[in-house]
């Protein structure tokens, strides 16, 4: 047992680390965020060129043939550098979705570009009646073989107005299907706004839009659950960078915040609310790496290890979010300070694939009542073998 | 990171698994559930387990531990608390005994070490005061050189089995010079001295477990004292790491929300069973979700330890996060037991409520409580670790 990296790892980390400290200072992100895209294209080469946007992606695909650990460092440190480029809607979704369902012929016509930089995606999942739950869509798609079109509206598209081509899902032949829309073609409309967290998203009306089928048509849910998970390791890990920035950041105003003559921080009260952020944060992460540990072994509980994560990160990310807004005082609630921006990324991702609530309801059905009697899951790691 | 297990590790597993399911048995139950054969029941429970050789798994090699990896620990103690079988007596095995194989001498170890390891030496803590609790350096017991001997006078309390144990290690003042923690100096003492006295103390979960022990002129020869004199407080904040790591107790944490998952699938309330009712579900998961990150925490620390760190103050967080979590399930299983948490079953009697876990839910309950007071009550691992790790002053 370890919770080592490799030294390819610390490398990659390391290497991202480095250019958030030289490259992207909070004022830098902040007016990238201000830009119309709501990220820097230029960046987004860069990122190219460092090869980050080729890690998740299978080496027999052009990728890095990264596994969930490297991708999970590099989610940490965009998370701490709070970084807007649209990683997670192009190279996790709209990459994720493509290699996982597409043909041999859709991965090399689209891969190769998402790697390079050239590409940019998004997944048009979310509708105006779906919550949480993946299937409850009402955007149809007729047609057969070749020939599709697809009518209804997505809404909240991250990075839907950027993007050049979209994954959309909508029902047909019986099921789910994913299909391959371009953003450009006729049939489609996008109208932009932006998000708490500066991101720029798009509601996409799609009215007799042409799409190509992206794997087997009506069958498409597992395919989307499977590239979900992995986006919800990921963008929980990003989570748990910003929680760990957010008490260095808090820590460091409250050893330097003076008032009755002492620094804040040599307040017992004030002592005891930044441990428990501590707390927090480690538990968090203690969460993040079963999570990925049970994946990359297969355990039988890993389902039940991703629900525990997102569920905690959502608590976590409240509770420290609130916290070091409240630690650093009047100052805490001005957008002068970066915490509020780090606060409002987390009630972001918070929502994203599933709030707290909706995942620690999924893990009481696997783990007690009914369900869990016809699938016992296992309660311990020892068992999980 | 790995955290797969090997062949080897299920080998393993498969036999501690086999060893608690046939030797945890009623007899050893029986035994240990009465006061007056408590001692003995434990002591033939100990050498069970040290003649597999298996009574000190974090012990070194040299003094008789297995020398096993982090993962067979987990894998040990795991399998342990899944059986239900008790932790052996932690005074000698996990305080003391590390403190004498780290700090004490040759002689020491050979005296001492042996007859911890095979557990018909039974020990006690000497540590908190009347007057010093969260400020234990505040401590006044006196220890006056006298020839070859310390007299040692004062007052020790909190020190739980004090009434069966043969040997108590102290913390007693040599020095009033300089800062407090200076004049400390750490003490073997005979239970059977001449001027101890052993004041039991009644606890509100109705059983005696913790005394006063009161020194009067006691005589202890000098070669009972470990290290050096007056460095007493080095030795044991190094053992206070150690109990605090100890302390998070995951596994049978673990093994008590499966059993208060049991229980409520026995409960019905509006006509199903407790276990299915969504807000009865939401405060089980609230714990487990904690549990399952908090063993990680600790595999965490521990697989730190195994590569050469020592555990420092994040096992702080182990012993905060562990009895919180323990006490949040032994308020859930009060709230299974309904009514019946409120039974009271005089000694040796029999509980007609039909409910037997309803007076052990209450007296875990109220005993449970000391968890966030003892090894340092948890407002104080705060403190460290604001200290220690956050690093403010």
């Amino acid at each position: 047992m370890n919770f080592d990296f490799s030294e390819e790892q610390v490398m990659l980390r390391d290497s991202v680390a480095r250019y958030i400290q030289d490259d992207y200072d909070f004022d830098t992100r902040n007016k990238v965020v201000a830009s119309d895209e709501g990220f820097s294209r230029e960046n987004w080469q860069t990122f190219a060129e460092l090869g980050w946007l080729s890690i998740p992606f299978a080496e027999e695909n052009g990728g890095f043939g990264g596994s969930p650990v490297d991708l999970m460092l590099i989610m940490e440190q965009l998370g701490r550098g709070l970084i807007a480029e649209p990683f997670i809607p192009t190279v996790l979704l709209f990459g994720g979705l493509v290699e996982a369902a597409g043909s041999e012929a859709q991965k090399e016509a689209l891969l190769p570009a998402v790697i390079g930089g050239e590409l940019q995606g998004a997944f048009a999942y979310l509708e105006r009646k779906t919550r949480f739950d993946l299937d409850a869509i009402e955007t149809t798609a007729t047609g057969s073989g070749d020939s599709y079109t697809l009518s209804g509206e997505k809404t909240v598209v991250f990075n839907g107005a950027s993007a050049d081509k979209l994954v959309v899902s909508a029902l047909s032949d019986g099921g789910v299907s994913l299909f391959l829309v371009d953003a450009s073609a006729g049939g489609v409309s996008r109208t932009s706004y932006r998000m708490m967290d500066g991101q720029v998203v798009a509601n996409i009306t799609l009215d007799g839009a042409a799409g190509e089928l992206l794997g087997e048509a009506g069958k498409a849910l597992p395919i989307i659950e499977q590239v979900v998970d992995n986006v919800t390791l990921a963008i929980s890990a990003e989570a748990v960078g910003i929680m760990g920035r957010l008490n260095e950041v808090t820590v460091e105003y409250a050893r330097t915040r003076e008032q009755f003559g002492v620094a804040i921080g040599t307040f017992q009260a004030l002592q005891h609310r930044m441990v428990d952020n501590f707390m927090a944060f480690e538990q968090a992460k203690s969460l993040l790496y079963r999570a990925i540990c049970d994946r990359l072994e297969g355990k039988a509980d890993a389902r039940r290890s991703l629900h525990a994560l997102k569920t905690m990160v959502d608590r976590s990310g409240k509770h420290i979010g609130a916290e070091s807004i409240q630690l650093h005082g009047g100052m805490g609630v001005t957008e002068e300070m970066s915490v509020g921006h780090y606060a409002r990324r987390l009630m972001m991702i918070n929502t994203i694939f599933g709030n707290g609530d909706y995942h620690q309801q999924k893990f009481s059905e696997l783990s007690y009542g009914e369900k869990a009697q016809e699938a016992p899951a296992a309660p311990r790691a020892v068992d999980a073998a | 990171m790995d955290t797969s297990f090997s062949a080897e590790d299920l080998a393993f597993r498969d036999e501690v698994r086999e060893f608690f399911a046939t030797e945890w048995n009623d007899e050893v139950i029986q035994g240990l559930s009465h006061p007056d054969t408590f001692r003995e029941a434990m002591t033939a429970w100990h050498q069970k387990l040290y003649n597999k050789g298996w009574a000190a798994p974090n012990w070194p090699e040299e003094h008789g531990g297995p020398g096993w990896t982090s993962t067979q620990k987990y894998i040990f103690d795991y399998e342990r608390a899944a059986a239900g079988a008790q932790s052996l007596m932690p005074f000698g095995l996990q305080m003391v005994g590390p403190v004498i194989f780290n700090f004490g001498n040759d002689e020491q170890k050979q005296r001492f070490l042996p007859k911890i390891l095979e557990g018909t030496q039974w020990w006690c803590q000497g540590y908190s005061e009347p007057g010093a609790g969260s400020d234990l350096a505040a401590l006044k017991t006196k220890a006056e050189r006298d020839g070859d001997h310390y007299v040692i006078n004062g007052a020790k309390i909190w020190t739980s089995y004090a009434q069966l144990a043969d040997y108590i290690f102290c913390l007693v003042r040599t020095s009033s010079e300089g800062k407090k923690q200076e004049g400390i100096s750490f003490l073997l003492i005979d239970m059977k001295s001449e001027g101890i006295k052993v004041n039991p103390i009644h606890t509100i979960d109705g059983h005696h477990t913790l005394n006063e022990t009161e020194f009067n002129d006691v005589r202890v020869p000098v070669e009972n004292l470990i290290g050096e004199e007056n460095k007493g407080w080095t030795y044991a904040k190094a053992l206070l790491a150690h109990e605090r790591t100890g302390i998070a107790n995951v596994s049978d944490s673990q093994r008590n929300l499966a059993q208060v998952v049991e229980l409520a699938s026995n409960e019905m309330q509006g006509g199903k069973p407790l276990i299915e009712d969504a807000s009865f579900q939401r405060r089980v998961s609230d714990i487990e979700i904690e549990l399952m990150a908090l063993e990680y925490t600790e595999l965490r620390v521990l697989a730190s330890v195994a590569t050469g760190g020592a555990p420092g103050p994040e096992s702080s967080l182990l012993k905060i996060k562990g009895t919180e979590i323990q006490q949040a399930v032994q308020e859930l299983r009060m709230e299974v037991a309904g009514y019946y948490q409120g039974v009271s079953v005089p000694e040796g009697g029999e509980n007609l409520s039909g409910h037997d876990f309803g007076d052990y839910a209450r007296y875990r309950y109220m005993y449970g409580r000391a968890a966030t007071i003892y090894g340092g009550s948890n407002e104080v691992q705060k403190n460290i670790i604001a200290k220690a790790v956050l690093g403010l002053g």
